[in-house]
């Protein structure tokens, strides 16, 4: 899914591991990021259009934990597959 | 399996295509007692492939992939396209997955008892295909001395010319999960790392990692011998070979047995004795799988194809039959707060998420004011969210059995329970 | 000297050097009771802990301008010998050595924060932290610095804002302790606002 622009789609992602919940994103990024019951960043699912790209960076940047970041493009492909047992 | 201790006895069960001699593959024959040594697995199988050269393995990469071996863990991911992965790194390191934390499952455990120098050839043949030079091999703690003992018996032949290493696995349900197994060796922790980096890019000390089930590895050593033709000759053509499964529950004999793959379930049953009571529904593919109405499955292939459309698969192969005197969701409910209790406490939503759910899943099981709005919104929010699947495997649980149970919901609704036995293993409580 | 003394001359690189400092001394101590209260995520909650981080950052950002100001004025100073040198090398100065030293240490430090904080993001979390944690000795340092290298405790307002600074800034530090001993307050589930459903959460 790309852009009218024709870039490649931007998109939120975050690592629940090194996030604690601290909730600056959801405050920085209203339009995208919401809060779960426990705290916790939900993104919307779509792309980060292209007006709130500055923002978005702004909003990884000031992560305390470092677990927010932009994804540019296509996700990697899982060599693993879904987490095997 | 009796109560919630290892396997019993290993059958056979025919598959869907006859052939004579197909069947078993994996585990020895019913006859033998105590694990095959290495002079009778030769005995059996031949010797495993010449070292191999490098276009040699690409070769036999190659033929894995015509096998069409998926992975037997659970997630069914393509071995040879692991494998290539794997082998495209510099400095790869091999990691035998013999953890099973689902307790439903006993099957690795069976296989590394039983034919622990199958796993061992795998787990070799899977390093030389990669170009690693050491293989880590995780191992259950009931399998611990066998496994041990097989290693030593080949390294006393110099048998193999890649360096193995046996490690206890940790009794956590998400230690088998593959970053969880490499956390495991590295620093003791059983928890999952952040992805990415893949453990096949980044893993046990920062090298490429093929991570696979002991099950899965088994396979390899047979084909890498017998080649891709021989394998497909049992299952079905889209999901070829053979397959351990653990049927237990309301069956005679609990049992793990090996099956061609697209077996009717039903047949998987008569390999543990048959049902020893009227059965209302089946857990397939373990913890993280899917309740089924036990009258609609029963004659269904066990396999991906033929469970598809009831919303499930066969996942790690376990078959748990829930008799008509037990209330299913009660047994689900027993096993959501364990599995939340098995969260590895690293992401929030896991952490606190499953601990709600649970409650929540503890009050419909119980008739106590439960609020399913509530529950509903519960399952959106924890569902694909952590550093793992282990949130998504209890909301997929949690969602069929209030698919499945419909009725009892009904009536725990009305304050009126239905069942009271319990058959599902669930190890006694920890705290974290 | 007295706020009479006619303002002119070399004594004006010797006011402005006192004057950025003390400032700058207010400044690093607001810069480090921010850090705490954003990193606690208190002071009261209902405080927006970005903003707090936000305006510890920029803030600390601004601060060092009033450094360069108060470093630059301190080595123009014809009076008192000390070199560019010292500014970054401890113990380098011939004019109160000890005390300036301390100065540098705070400035060496502030710096390694500085550039790390800048790259973050390519840095890492873990070795961002470790060099982050070393501001909890650049406060000390700078606090002696303040008072051992000039005589302004004899001014009874700038005694007042040294003290200030210290009480706040040792306020702060004793929470920190009292948090990372204790742990955070386990976060409480909080009570869902069931009128809005999950999915239209996000417009």
């Amino acid at each position: 899914m790309t852009a009218g622009t024709g870039q490649a789609a931007v998109r939120l992602r975050v690592d629940l591991i090194a996030c604690d919940g601290r909730g600056l994103c959801a405050e920085a990024l209203p339009e995208l990021i919401t809060l779960d019951d426990w705290g916790f960043p939900i993104f919307a699912d779509r792309a980060v259009p292209p007006r709130l790209l500055a923002d978005a960076r702004e909003t990884a940047r000031a992560c305390p934990k470092l677990a927010l970041w932009l994804d540019r493009g296509q996700p990697a492909r899982r060599a693993d597959g879904p987490a095997a047992q | 399996m009796r109560g919630s201790a290892g396997p019993s006895s290993c059958v056979a069960v025919p598959g869907a295509v006859r052939l004579p001699g197909a069947l078993p593959r994996l585990l020895p024959s019913a006859e033998a007692a105590g694990p095959v040594s290495l002079a009778g697995h030769l005995a059996r199988y031949g010797p495993p492939p010449a070292r191999l050269g490098r276009p040699h393995r690409e070769s036999l990469i190659a033929e894995v992939e015509r096998a069409g071996l998926t992975g037997r863990g659970g997630a069914g991911y393509p071995t040879a396209r692991k494998l290539a992965a794997v082998a495209a790194g510099h400095g790869p390191v091999v990691v035998a997955n013999g953890t099973e934390g689902e307790p439903a499952s006993a099957k690795d455990k069976a296989l590394m008892t039983r034919s622990p120098h199958l796993v061992l050839d795998g787990a070799v043949l899977a390093a030389e295909m990669v170009g690693a030079r050491e293989a880590v091999i995780v191992v259950h703690p009931a399998a611990r001395a066998i496994i041990g003992e097989a290693v030593a018996e080949r390294a006393r032949v110099r048998f193999d010319r890649v360096r193995m290493k046996v490690r206890t696995a940790a009794d956590r349900f998400v230690a088998g999960e593959a970053s969880a197994v490499v956390h495991w060796i590295e620093r003791g922790v059983p928890a999952p790392r952040a992805s990415p980096p893949r453990v096949s890019e980044r893993g046990l000390r920062g090298a490429p990692t093929l991570v696979q089930n002991v099950e899965t590895l088994a396979h390899l050593a047979l084909i890498a011998r017998y080649g891709a033709a021989w394998f497909r000759s049992v299952g079905t053509p889209d999901e070829p070979g053979s397959m351990l499964v653990t049927v237990l529950g309301a069956v005679r004999e609990p049992v793990c047995a090996e099956i061609a793959i697209g077996t009717p379930i039903g047949q998987a049953l008569e390999a543990a004795g048959g049902r020893s009571a009227p059965l209302q529904a089946l857990l397939l593919g373990g913890y993280f799988g899917d309740w089924v109405s036990a009258a609609v499955a029963m004659d269904r292939p066990f396999s991906s194809a033929g469970l598809a459309d009831l919303g499930a698969g066969p996942g790690a192969g376990v078959i748990a039959a829930l008799p008509a005197g037990a209330c299913g969701l009660k047994e689900t409910a027993r096993v959501v707060r364990y599995l939340a209790g098995e969260s590895a406490g690293q992401c929030g939503p896991c952490r606190f998420g499953l601990d709600a759910i649970a409650g929540q899943v503890e009050r419909l099981a119980h008739g106590r004011g439960a609020d399913p709005g509530l529950l509903q919104r519960w399952l959106g929010q924890v569902d694909g969210r952590g550093g793992c699947a282990h949130p998504t495997g209890v909301v997929r649980l949690i969602r069929s059995s209030l698919r499945i149970f419909d009725a009892e919901l009904r009536q725990h609704a009305m304050g009126w329970c239905c069942g009271t036995a319990s058959v599902l293993p669930v190890p006694p409580g920890r705290s974290r | 000297m007295s706020a009479a003394a006619s303002f002119s001359g070399p004594q004006a690189l010797w006011f402005v050097s006192r004057a950025s400092g003390l400032a700058l001394l207010v400044v690093f101590s607001a810069v480090v009771v921010l850090g705490v209260a954003a990193r606690l995520g208190s002071a009261p909650k209902r405080w927006s802990r970005l903003a707090l981080g936000e305006v510890h950052r920029t803030l600390a950002l601004f601060s060092v301008s009033f450094l360069g100001l108060h470093v630059a004025t301190a080595i123009s100073d014809p009076y008192v010998t000390i070199g560019w040198a010292a500014t970054v090398l401890p113990f380098a100065s011939p004019y109160r050595t000890a005390a300036i030293g301390l100065g540098a240490l705070a400035v060496d430090i502030a710096g390694a924060v500085l550039i790390t904080s800048l790259v973050r993001q390519r840095l890492g979390f873990r070795g961002w932290r470790v060099v982050h944690w070393l501001a909890y000795l650049a406060w000390p340092a700078a606090f002696a610095h303040s008072i051992t290298a000039g005589n302004d405790l004899r001014i009874w307002w700038a005694a007042l804002v040294e003290e200030g600074c210290a009480a706040a800034v040792a306020t702060a530090m004793a929470a920190r302790l009292l948090f990372w001993w204790r742990g955070p307050d386990p976060e409480q589930p909080s009570q869902p606002d069931r009128s809005v459903p999950t999915e239209r959460m996000l417009v």
